[in-house]
């Protein structure tokens, strides 16, 4: 599973997890800010969502708060994320 | 840098049009806006402390799709296009429209108003409550939820002058 693959200098984090699967706009947004208060600067939040809609919110959401995303991928409906807390 | 701020008149007191101000103001704190909503006239009933009185109305609606949220596809997708005359003699048309709606919601995984305006209230959105709609309706500030702050159109312009984006739901 290329999720599995971490960033280089987080080798030792294990990312946090989010599981917003089953969850509607605009809930995997709020829950992933709420995710990432819980987090330090530079720690990586991986989201998994079912919201097809998530796909383009989650690049909005970064683009407007500064969070990284760093990937995006598919697998079978699921949408697995990314991000880095700004 | 200030954070962006984003003003919404609620003026709508059913289930259906809780969502856009509820969802909107939610989402938009998540992005860092301060975020006050105004609520008048039926947006009122947005902020007594009971939701469950939130109804949807189908009578008058051609909008509205009349989905069931049980049983096979074939089923679900069937569209009852029931005509405003019965709709309007059948008694309690209104509370089985508004459970089977409330049904599709949780089917759909979309947030319950409770759940949604709990999270706002989390985000420190600014609820205000129209003094002169609580009068004129015969309402008691003992209805509303805590945390509301009653004023008038003076009240929202203050800060809806100063605003990023102003929305009128």
């Amino acid at each position: 599973m290329p999720i599995r693959s971490r960033p280089a200098g987080c080798a030792q984090h294990r990312p946090k997890q989010l599981d917003a699967r089953g969850l509607n706009c605009p809930l995997p947004i709020l829950r992933t800010k709420k995710s990432l208060s819980e987090l330090a600067s530079g720690q990586i939040l991986k989201i998994n969502s079912t919201d097809p809609g998530s796909v383009k919110d989650m690049q909005a959401f970064a683009k407007q708060t500064g969070n990284e995303l760093l990937s995006t991928t598919e697998n079978g409906g699921e949408f697995v994320y990314l991000m880095r807390k700004h | 840098m200030e954070a962006k701020k984003m003003a919404i008149i609620a003026t709508k007191g059913t289930l259906d049009w809780a969502y856009p101000p509820f969802i909107l103001a939610s989402t938009a704190a998540a992005l860092g806006y301060e975020v006050q909503i105004f609520f008048t006239f039926y947006g009122l009933q947005l902020l007594k402390k009971d939701l469950s009185g939130l109804k949807i109305s189908p009578l008058g609606n051609p909008g509205m799709p009349m989905k069931m949220p049980f049983g096979p596809k074939w089923f679900k997708g069937l569209n009852w296009n029931i005509p405003n005359a019965v709709q309007s003699l059948v008694p309690g048309y209104e509370n089985i429209a508004t459970s089977l709606m409330k049904q599709t919601i949780a089917n759909n995984g979309v947030a319950s108003i409770p759940e949604l305006r709990e999270l706002c209230v989390e985000a420190d959105v600014k609820m205000i409550g129209c003094q002169m709609t609580v009068e004129l309706f015969g309402f008691d500030h003992r209805e509303f939820m805590d945390g509301v702050e009653y004023g008038g159109a003076a009240t929202f312009f203050e800060f809806a002058g100063e605003t990023d984006i102003c929305l009128f739901i």
